[in-house]
């Protein structure tokens, strides 16, 4: 029951019930489309990219288990009034943070680090990464959708 | 719970499923400090000792290749293999062993008719299916079209999942080559009417293809009684080995089809000039089989009918029942397949909680479900969901198992309130 209670934390349960930037982005200038077949989870990531590189809006829509759908809500409210570098370095530390690879650190991960207990779930990380590759995609604004299979 | 035993029916009492359970070495054990509870047996059932005993019984003394060989082992694994196909004979009730094919599952089955049978289609045929087809019984048929420009026409079904007979009447005609209906379906537990449908696809002059990949351990079959033209199995959801499933045909249809695959076996003699095709059934058996597969398919035959298929449907009926009264007493469960003939599945979605994470939190109680799509997309899609959590029962759970998904559901509603 412990690992369930590290990995269903309030935080995480909390955004999984109200997802934060739940909506399209009215400017959005960037967007993906991620899904995971296993699942069925969907998403689609809007972006509001300016010409400094800076996201100015993020926001998203779908439907998705509650880990998934907090990493999403989670993750907007990270990337608001980020680089395109620091999108990415975040994900790398998201990335290490899931799969227990490699050694995070907890002050660029900030909230982010609520999600450390999806370690001891390796079937679930796709749930928690799915969002973060879609942002991705919707950096580099590929049309084909991400699919975590 | 010793109210439920007092209370549990007579079947449940003269059924020794306790017995049963300790010919199943697998559920033994425990699972995250919890006593495994099996509930995912429409994805595939686990293997009594005796499919085991049979596997290694063949490697050990008999292995040979088969057909071809004069020595004692190959005659031995020869006899093996053929004894197997009766005995897939004698459990579907089917007239000659030669309608008995061996092929890798359901899935292999139904592209071997597909792809063979198909060669007869033409641009504007047509091909029904219902929208609770296994993937297995809809992309093959898709490919088929997209082959020949046949049509695929889909049979809807209703709010409760049950084949709606009347749109099914309407979508035949002169035009329908083949119509493929899955005898139980996964996502769903219905079973459907397959002797009314087959005998009004007959009557249209169109053939059937019954996939009893699910009926196969829950049901006494017949399937001259049904009048099926087709009938596929998966050796895997019947107690068997994976990798080897069935393909049955009635004999003159198979006789009229060119053959799936080349390669040896499937000839009677090769040269440059002119190749000759094996007869029946090994025409469709092209290279060496998977010999261990119908041997442990026959073993697991043999433990279910010395249990007796009349009396595991029983079983499971009662079970089934027991689960969906216990699982109507769960706050904001919803089932998903409510049909008045259900065998054995119980597909539900719980308000505000991803069938996914229900699955990760009964799993860390040793309990195993499936959640998702089920390879059944469009039965999401018809009921709006994305994806639904499945308990599916077998011959080997008994009172306990359900009490525990129920009591496992009740905590994961915990959690996330
Ligand atoms: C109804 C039905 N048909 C066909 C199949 C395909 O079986 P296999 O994957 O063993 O070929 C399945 C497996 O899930 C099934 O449930």
């Amino acid at each position: 029951m412990d690992d369930l209670r590290d990995l269903y934390q309030e935080v995480i349960l909390d955004h999984g019930k109200h997802p934060r930037n739940f909506r399209k982005a009215p400017a959005a200038n960037r967007s993906a489309h991620g899904y995971n077949p296993l699942c069925g989870d969907q998403v689609e990531i809007f972006l509001e990219l300016d010409a400094a590189g800076v996201v100015q809006d993020i926001s998203f829509q779908g439907s998705g288990c509650a880990i998934s759908t907090a990493s999403t809500s989670m993750m907007t409210q990270a990337l608001k009034g980020k680089t395109l570098a620091e999108a990415r370095a975040l994900f790398e530390q998201f990335h290490a943070l899931i799969t227990g690879t490699g050694e995070p650190d907890p002050e660029k991960l900030g909230k982010l680090a609520v999600f450390s207990g999806v370690r001891e779930f390796p079937n679930r990380a796709k749930c928690a990464t799915l969002a973060w590759h879609t942002m991705c995609a919707a950096l580099e604004n590929r049309a084909e959708p991400v699919s975590t299979e | 719970m010793t109210s439920a035993a007092q209370a549990a029916p007579a079947n449940e009492r003269t059924y020794d499923v306790q017995r049963i359970r300790q010919d199943f070495p697998i559920l033994a054990q425990q699972v995250h400090g919890h006593p495994l509870v099996y509930l995912d047996n429409a994805a595939t059932t686990q293997k009594p000792r005796a499919v085991l005993a049979a596997l290694e019984h063949y490697y050990a003394t008999d292995n040979a290749n088969i057909h071809r060989g004069v020595h004692e082992l190959s005659s031995r694994a020869t006899t093996r293999y053929e004894e197997a196909r009766a005995a897939v004979r004698a459990f579907l009730n089917a007239a000659d062993d030669r309608e008995i094919i061996f092929v890798r599952g359901a899935t292999e089955a139904i592209n071997l008719v597909a792809d063979s049978f198909g060669r007869r289609l033409r641009a504007g045929d047509e091909i029904i299916v219902s929208t609770m087809e296994h993937h297995s019984n809809i992309v093959p048929w898709q490919m088929l079209c997209e082959r020949t420009g046949a049509v695929l026409r889909v049979v809807p079904i209703d709010d409760a999942g049950e084949f709606m007979m009347d749109e099914y009447e309407q979508l035949l005609s002169p035009r329908t080559r083949i119509v493929g209906i899955v005898h139980q379906s996964n996502s769903l537990g219905t079973v459907n009417p397959v002797r009314e449908i087959a005998a009004r696809a007959h009557a249209a002059g169109a053939r059937v293809l019954v996939d009893g990949a699910q009926a196969a351990p829950h049901q006494l079959l017949d399937v001259r009684a049904l009048d099926a033209d087709f009938y596929v199995l998966s050796g895997h959801k019947m107690y068997g080995p994976t990798g080897i499933g069935v393909l049955y045909g009635k004999r003159d249809l198979l006789e009229s089809m060119p053959p799936y695959q080349g390669g040896g076996d499937m000839i009677l003699s090769v040269s440059f000039e002119k190749t000759v095709y094996n007869k029946l059934p090994y025409k469709f058996e092209a290279g060496t089989p998977h010999i261990a597969g119908p041997i442990g398919l026959k073993a697991a035959i043999d433990y279910m009918q010395a249990v007796g298929l009349e009396r595991i449907a029983a079983h499971e009926h009662e079970l089934l029942a027991y689960g969906t009264e216990l699982l109507a007493e769960i706050p904001g469960l919803r089932m998903i397949g409510t049909a008045a003939q259900r065998s054995s599945v119980l597909s539900f979605v719980i308000e505000g909680i991803h069938p996914h994470d229900i699955g990760t939190i009964l799993d860390r109680e040793g309990i195993a479900i499936r959640t998702g799509h089920h390879c059944a997309q469009p039965v999401m899609a018809r009921y709006g969901v994305p994806a639904t959590a499945r308990a599916s029962l077998a011959m080997y759970n008994s009172r306990a198992d359900v009490e525990a998904l129920a009591r496992g559901l009740k905590k994961t509603i915990e959690v996330f309130s």
